[in-house]
């Protein structure tokens, strides 16, 4: 891990515009400050010390629940270390997304090659809605723009998979996955650039439209869409380096961390430049907006694109781990799904996105679980996983409005000592990197709900 | 003054339609009820004199049990009915564990939702193998939710037997070999249906109403190799998507179809026999056996019109079936079933759905007895490639080495006073340009206790 040599340390969790040396227009909240840091040197070492012990465990041992245990506890640590800010992360955005990406691919990687064929799969399956929850995030937490779509945009995604595939056997996968991407990306700027002129209950509506839609011209042409049967999708074969006992399932987990981090480190990126402040100035006030010289509209396509894409690459993985393109699998249900995941998660962090992935992954298995314990009904079992969700959501609404990671930040306001210096600088001028995170909530709205949007360690699984 | 359309607002518009979707969804469940599992406490057999021991052969097989899964739509739009298959097969189940099991062994049978959809397919089925380790699948049903599942079920050489959906796909014994079908497939169903057709109906101008998916289409390649194009004067697909089929049965009116022939499923049978009403239309309807059970028809007629119609609209209808009536009490197969029926799911109807879960339950434990003592995932495959079983079913299995197909062919019947009347004897072919030939040798009568020997 490369140190930005910040002695003094940075925030980290809320990765905080405040390294950045434009004006940030809105703000983030900041965790509390609980206590010294660690030091860039000695944080190189921590982290180092953990990722051998991670890698020794994970060598010396084969089987049994060790290792994924072990490692979810260092991933844990160095997640609660790195987001209340023991840890001293990399000013630079870029190096500090990259080292949290690159430490969080390491953990899961060795995670996934220690549990069952099963739990790879499941690992997968967070991993083709993590980059369609990460982009809706965006989308909805960063520009306000709300889509009911998304599920129709993964489906264009894994049609583009399908219908490739179908014409020419020979095409890499990568290139399969970046022309969903692309291909996706066209059409989220075709849908942005009528989405731009529309708000509220209208931009809602025509999602919704869109998302009870597409997924019928695959009827309406099923010469070229297969119809109602959907089109096949080779599974993807394990390369030829890998041992030939390796599994498929964890060939496919590997590919969908992969390009989850990949998604991850970008937006958050993207969420830290220029175009990020754009994205919040539009969301907060377009008058302002345009006042100050953002062009509103081109911003708001702009965050469409970006977030189909994404929807393009979750709906690729998702063709590739169910071996399919079909209409019945990107229904309406999948698309409010998504909005669910990213508001449990909370509204607007990437970290959310992960944690709602990973919400619609286990919360069905863990109800069917209960449902088989207390042998449930089929009628209660088969509709329980969307009570949950909708239970959970009132919840959240209730009582952690910034969802899971807000409330998680909460906690650790409440367990941690309070070392707050009081708010420096006027809000609207960001104070410089040499400043110490004092960094003081905004009073604009966007304040009380505001995003985390760093990437967070593996999900326990 | 800040957006119209803030943060906060997004946030709990989000919840509002959320909770709405989930409020929809809760309210369209079946309401079916069933039991998972397995019995359990009934007593342990004894009764297995062989010479080798129980061992346990395969994964899901242990020296006193054979664990199986299967996705069903236990939720969803395709639940009314077909959520009565899998509990009626183990119902079955727990009728020959009960009564000793097979070869000692107890089957444990495990289904669970996949609401229809195949994305939920792929994890519940992974789930089953590779969690639960089930020994093989059992009437996965579906198309395209199990198209979803083939690939993984043959890579990991689970055996997957008896496909719950009549797609030609699943005969490929050769790109398939694990895959097993279960009932006729449509084609060979066309070709039955088209050949009674050109001979009863010669003469009369002839409609289609159809599926516009792989099951009508396939429907109508077997009824065209049979009914000379000239009198075909219409043919009118409709979507499931699209509840509104006046136009296709006006269409059907207007070209003067005298008889009309529909491969559709239950609900768009009831929509159409409820359309042709509204215009007066009284065609002779021939339907494809999956569209027509009197039973599930009955009552969707008369939801569908809020009591105003019921089964009358059925009679002198026209269809097919691979099995006998459910409503032939005389039947010695229906007897047995009827009595499992009483015995373990006595609130479910007796009809079409509970007859085909039960028929595979029994040909399941045929070819367990015929996998040998110990079973093994290729012992059950080579098993099955052999059979020649018979049994429930009214025609023979194609199975055979080249060819993992269902049933070999269909009964021709007719709805008479509100009862099932048979046509003729069953008729036999394949899905090609073979020819179709009467089958008959007469439905062999149930072992005594309702389990098959060996």
């Amino acid at each position: 891990m490369v140190s930005g040599g910040h002695e003094e340390g940075v925030v980290t969790d809320a990765p905080g515009g405040r390294v950045d040396t434009a004006p940030a227009p809105t703000g983030d909240a900041s965790p509390p400050r609980p206590g010294p840091p660690l030091g860039a040197a000695l944080t190189v070492g921590v982290v180092a010390l953990a990722l051998a012990l991670a890698i020794g465990v994970a060598l010396a041992s084969h089987h049994g629940p060790l290792v994924p245990w072990t490692i979810t506890v260092i991933g844990g640590l160095l997640a609660v270390g790195a987001s209340v800010g023991w840890l001293t992360l990399p000013a630079n955005p870029l190096l500090r997304h990259l080292a949290v990406a690159g430490v969080a691919g390491l953990l899961l990687l060795l995670f996934s090659d220690h549990v069952s064929a099963f739990s790879d799969f499941q690992i997968a399956q967070v991993a083709y809605y993590v980059p369609a929850a990460a982009g809706l995030t965006l989308l909805v937490g960063w520009n306000g723009q709300l889509s009911l779509g998304h599920g129709a945009l993964m489906a264009i995604g894994a049609y583009t998979v399908a219908v490739l595939m179908a014409h020419n056997p020979t095409f890499p996968v990568i290139a399969l996955i970046l022309a969903a991407v692309v291909v996706t990306g066209l059409a989220g700027a075709v849908i942005g650039v009528a989405a731009a002129r529309l708000r509220g209950p209208y931009l809602a509506g025509a999602t919704l439209a869109l998302a009870v839609a597409l997924p019928e011209l695959a009827t309406r042409y099923s010469g070229t869409l297969g119809g109602a049967q959907g089109l096949p999708v080779r599974p993807l074969g394990v390369p030829t380096w890998l041992s030939e006992t390796f599994p498929a399932e964890r060939w496919l987990a590997w590919v969908g961390i992969v390009s989850g981090l990949v998604v991850l480190v970008l937006l958050a990126n993207l969420m830290r430049s220029g175009i990020g402040r754009r994205l919040r100035t539009v969301r907060d006030d377009e008058v302002a907006a345009s006042l100050a010289g953002v062009n509103v509209a081109r911003t708001q396509v702009m965050a469409f694109v970006v977030s189909a894409a994404c929807a393009g690459l979750a709906g690729a993985l998702y063709g590739f781990a169910t071996s399919l393109a079909n209409p019945a699998a990107f229904s309406l249900i999948l698309s409010l799904s998504l909005v669910t995941a990213i508001v449990i998660g909370g509204l607007g962090s990437l970290a959310g996105a992960v944690l709602g992935a990973t919400a619609l992954v286990f919360v069905p298995r863990l109800t069917t679980n209960v449902s088989n314990r207390f042998k449930l009904d089929t009628s209660v079992k088969g509709n329980l996983p969307l009570a949950v969700y909708g239970l959970l959501l009132v919840l959240a609404m209730l009582t952690f409005p910034d969802g899971i990671v807000g409330g998680l930040r909460r906690l650790a306001r409440f367990v941690t000592p309070r070392h707050r210096s009081p708010p420096a600088g006027s809000a609207g001028t960001a104070p410089s990197t040499s400043a110490p995170a004092a960094t003081a909530p905004t009073t604009s709205a966007a304040a009380a709900t505001a995003p985390a949007g760093d990437v967070q360690g593996p999900p326990a699984g | 003054m800040t957006a119209p359309f803030g943060r906060r607002g997004l946030t709990r518009l989000a919840a509002g339609i959320a909770v709405v979707t989930v409020a929809a969804s809760a309210c369209s469940s079946s309401s079916k009820s069933s039991s998972g599992g397995s019995s359990g406490s009934s007593a342990s057999s004894g009764s297995t004199a062989a010479s080798e021991p129980n061992k346990a052969s395969a994964p899901g097989i242990t020296a006193d049990t054979i664990t199986i899964g299967s996705h069903q739509p236990l939720t969803g739009i395709a639940a009314p009915g077909y959520s009565e298959i899998a509990p009626s097969a183990n119902a079955y189940f727990q009728w020959v564990n009960d009564h000793g099991g097979v070869n000692g062994r107890k089957i444990v049978y495990k289904y669970e939702d996949d609401a229809y959809n195949p994305a939920n397919t792929t994890a519940v089925v992974r789930k089953q193998v590779l969690e639960d380790q089930v020994f093989a699948i059992f009437t996965g049903l579906g198309t395209a939710t199990h198209l979803a599942v083939r690939d993984f079920l043959n890579t990991n050489k689970i055996p997957d037997l008896f496909v719950a959906s009549g797609c030609l796909c699943w005969a490929d014994a050769a790109k398939y070999p694990y895959t097993f079908g279960s009932q006729t497939d449509y084609t060979i169903e066309g070709k039955i249906q088209g050949q009674f057709i050109d001979k009863t109906y010669a003469g009369k101008k002839i409609g289609y109403f159809y599926q516009n998916d792989d099951f009508g289409q396939d429907g109508l390649k077997g009824l065209d190799s049979q009914i000379s194009a000239s009198s075909v004067v219409t043919k009118q697909p409709y979507t499931v998507t699209n509840i509104n089929v006046g136009p296709q049965i006006a269409a059907l009116q207007q070209a003067g179809a005298q008889v009309v022939v529909s491969y559709s499923v239950p609900p768009f049978t009831a929509l159409a026999l409820l359309a042709a009403q509204k215009l007066n239309y009284h065609p002779q309807w021939v339907v494809s056996n999956v569209g027509a059970d009197p039973t599930t028809l009955t009552g969707m007629l008369s939801s569908y019109s809020k009591g105003a119609a019921g089964g009358s609209l059925l009679e002198g209808n026209v269809s097919d079936s691979y099995l006998p009536p459910p409503d032939d009490v005389g039947n010695p197969w229906i007897q047995l079933f009827r009595q499992v029926h009483d015995k373990y799911v006595p609130t479910l109807p007796f009809d079409g759905n509970v007859q085909f879960g039960m028929t595979f339950a029994y040909t399941f434990v045929q070819t367990m007895l015929a996998a040998g003592k110990n079973p093994t995932r290729q012992s059950v495959v080579d098993a099955l490639q052999k059979s020649h079983f018979t049994g429930p079913g009214l025609v023979p299995f194609r199975f055979s080495p080249t060819d993992h197909g269902g049933y070999s062919g269909e009964q021709m019947n007719q709805l008479t006073n509100g009862k099932i009347q048979t046509i003729g004897p069953p008729q036999v072919t394949d899905g090609g340009s073979g020819p179709i030939t009467p089958y008959t040798t007469a439905q062999p009568a149930p072992p005594p206790n309702g389990i098959p020997t060996s």
